[in-house]
């Protein structure tokens, strides 16, 4: 966790685009938006779906190993923000994102990247478990067959084998590899889509309210796979529990109308909020 | 009560009025299951109907009358060249042998009985003969007891379409062909049997010989034409404006024309065929190959919207999965769009298939109404289609007609359920359930 330990501003590297001064903006984001060493680094972020702005002005560094979470009202833009670090956005037509999004410096809206390469370094699970239908193995065989991972077919089986033990899988199903994904629990469905992700080797893995169509004991076995995980992937996550964001992230950033209002350690923002939005919100005042 | 209640009713006015209206709905629900059941038996009956009408008069069409006969195959009449070639066969008297031969059987004398006699045979009987003894050499010079189709007015006659009770002068049969069929029946010659000309024979001006081999043959390979086309291009299509193309007046607009394309008359398609595959390429009339693509252009349309309503079908999340380890565009259409809708793209093309199988309209614009003895041999080779045969069958006057038509029509049934049956057994095998 040393990447992701929060450092003060003036101590940081210079911004990626120096020529914002983003203490002059005027609904700069309160708490510490930089980290040492960041994997990712977001500035100036704007999404506009048409006509209607979805997030505006949100900057935020993602560190390495780091467990992020975002948290804030319904419609508050998180999904959106978490959508653009791997331009998944990229299939709504309507949506344009504007601003600075850099992974280990490479910005990765230049005109002349791939986004192929792009999602194979940052990994993404949706909010509802969603398996190809295809057996347990082809899920998560997918990604590496398609990336050109394994040298040999033994060399997949590995890979496989290894995503599934690190998604907490492989003793559920290694008898029964050949069964459809869809077959299996919702839990292990979701766990399932974490060995997807892990099987590419990404850098970064993008979670969109992985356990909101779970059950209490499923969100337990994926959040304890969170914090394993934390320890080799940065891992960013929106969530609608306050809980959830406390017990998983070392930092959380809280969103409300498109914007970035406030981010710092867990601890830190739950216990004293600096701003009146985030303390309204997780004191239950709304959201 | 007095005042008129206003706002929300209270609890036991609320029960008391929900029991109250739920007599009127059951009745609106048992009336409207009522409507229902009674529409479905109405259409069963007619499909009874319709196929007790198709059945009762087409399975007779599968047999016909012949006449068994002994034959004294004469080497020196058949083949007078002597070297067993189909000239000299062509060149020997077939005709004069089976005459004969029948002349006999029914002990004609004079040349006024013998013609009657001779009229009871079909015409195809001494091409028979040919047949037979090209194929095999040995009969020559042996007496045989062949079977020929009887001519197409005995055949109806011995079904009681022609009258015994006619006047002569009214009937197509003589008092005296009358007397030779009696003596034939009685001497127990005359054989009711499967009709081999219908299956393996052509098209024929001789009732009794008409077959619709040809036309079955002309049906593949017009089918085959079409599906080579219609399916990749219509999948293609679908896949094209569903995935890939953006969203634009350019695209809606062609969205718009394909579904009006659907609705075109297929006669139409049958003049743009004429018009630029015969008018401006010169291509000949009446072969399969025009035929096809005649077809896949009324085809597609139904192909493309049937396809993309299944690609719009597969759930975004799929997508979205792909997407998210990494799958390019084309590899999340290939590897997760495509095998998901398959199913239902399937089924539009048997749909888009049974129509053009059963089509005849467009198909007469391109001529291949053409009386066509032959076996189109491949696609260039002028030919018909069952429907179009059966189309032609129908407008015959001879009574025989009546049930080659029927029959055909089961054969054309026979096909589309094969068909069917086919589509649907590799749909299954593809439609893995998750």
């Amino acid at each position: 966790m040393e990447d992701g330990k929060m450092v003060e501003p003036q101590k940081v590297d210079a911004p990626v685009r120096p020529d914002i001064d983003l203490a002059k903006l005027p609904n700069a984001t309160i708490g510490d938006i930089y980290v040492e060493n960041p994997r990712m680094t977001a500035r100036q972020v704007r999404v506009n779906y048409g006509d209607k702005t979805a997030i505006e002005d949100v900057s935020l560094d993602i560190g390495g190993s780091e467990v992020i979470s975002f948290i804030g009202p319904s419609g508050c833009g998180k999904s959106t923000f978490l959508r653009c670090l791997n331009r998944m956005n990229d299939t709504i037509k309507t949506c344009k994102v504007s601003g600075d999004i850099r992974l280990n410096g490479g910005d990765i809206y230049a005109p002349d990247v791939d986004v192929v390469p792009l999602r194979a370094r940052v990994g993404m699970v949706f909010q509802k478990p969603n398996p190809f239908p295809k057996s347990i193995f082809d899920n998560v065989a997918y990604g590496p067959k398609i990336h050109g991972l394994a040298d040999n077919t033994g060399h997949l089986k590995q890979i496989v084998q290894e995503a599934l033990e690190r998604a907490g899988l492989w003793s559920e199903v290694h008898n029964r590899l050949d069964d459809p994904g869809t077959g299996l629990s919702g839990g292990q469905q979701q766990r399932l889509c974490i060995a997807r992700a892990i099987a590419v080797s990404p850098e970064i893995i993008l979670m969109d309210e992985p356990c909101s169509a779970l059950d209490p004991i499923a969100t337990a076995r994926i959040e304890q796979l969170i914090h394993e995980l934390s320890s080799e992937y940065s891992i960013v996550i929106v969530t609608h529990s306050l809980q959830q964001a406390a017990r998983v992230s070392k930092r959380t950033a809280y969103f409300h109308l498109g914007r970035l209002v406030e981010v710092g350690l867990t601890d830190k923002l739950f216990m004293k909020p600096q701003h009146e939005m985030t303390n309204n919100y997780i004191t239950g005042r709304f959201g | 009560m007095i005042d008129t209640p206003k706002g929300l009713v209270s609890p036991t006015t609320a029960t008391e009025r929900v029991a109250a209206s739920m007599a009127k709905r059951k009745k609106s629900e048992r009336n409207f299951q009522l409507l229902g059941r009674s529409a479905i038996a109405v259409a069963l009956a007619f499909l009874v109907v319709l196929f007790f009408s198709i059945f009762s008069k087409g399975l007779p069409g599968f047999f016909q009358y012949y006449v068994e006969i002994e034959v004294e195959i004469d080497r020196e009449k058949l083949d007078p060249t002597g070297d067993l070639s189909l000239q000299s066969l062509y060149d020997g008297d077939a005709r004069g042998v089976i005459r004969s031969a029948l002349y006999a059987a029914v002990d004609a004398e004079g040349r006024k009985n013998k013609r009657a006699a001779g009229k009871l045979i079909s015409a195809g009987a001494e091409q028979r003969l040919r047949e037979l003894v090209y194929d095999d050499p040995s009969l020559m010079d042996t007496t045989q007891t062949l079977r020929f189709a009887l001519d197409d007015d005995v055949d109806s006659f011995l079904r009681g379409f022609i009258k015994r009770e006619t006047p002569e002068n009214d009937r197509r049969i003589s008092d005296k062909m009358v007397e030779y069929i009696d003596r034939l029946q009685s001497d127990g010659k005359i054989v009711y049997a499967f009709s081999d000309y219908l299956i393996f024979g052509s098209a024929s001006r001789n009732p009794e010989m008409a077959g619709i081999y040809g036309a079955f043959i002309g049906s593949i390979l017009t089918l085959s034409v079409c599906l080579v086309l219609a399916f990749p291009i219509g999948v293609a299509t679908a896949i094209y404006l569903e995935e890939i193309a953006p969203k634009n007046r350019i695209t809606e607009i062609i969205e718009i024309n394909i579904n009006n394309l659907a609705a075109v008359p297929s006669v139409v398609f049958g003049i743009l065929g004429l018009a630029v595959f015969i008018g401006i390429f010169g291509m000949p009339r009446s072969i399969p190959l025009i035929g096809g693509v005649v077809l896949a252009l009324m085809t597609l349309p139904t192909i493309i919207i049937s396809s993309r309503a299944a690609i719009r079908a597969v759930p975004p999340s799929v997508r979205e999965a792909a997407l998210g380890v990494g799958a390019s565009q084309v590899q999340t259409i290939f590897h997760h769009v495509i095998p998901l809708a398959m199913p239902g793209m399937l089924t539009g093309t048997i749909i888009g298939m049974a129509q053009a199988l059963g089509e005849t309209a467009p198909l007469l614009m391109i001529g291949m109404v053409a009386f066509i003895v032959d076996v189109p041999g491949g696609v260039t080779d002028p030919g018909t289609v069952l429907p179009v045969q059966i189309f032609m069958w129908a407008d015959f006057a001879e009574r025989m007609f009546v049930q080659k038509t029927s029959a055909a029509i089961i054969v054309l049934l026979a096909f589309l359920i094969t068909m069917n049956a086919a589509a649907i057994i590799v749909r299954k095998k593809l439609e893995r359930r998750w």
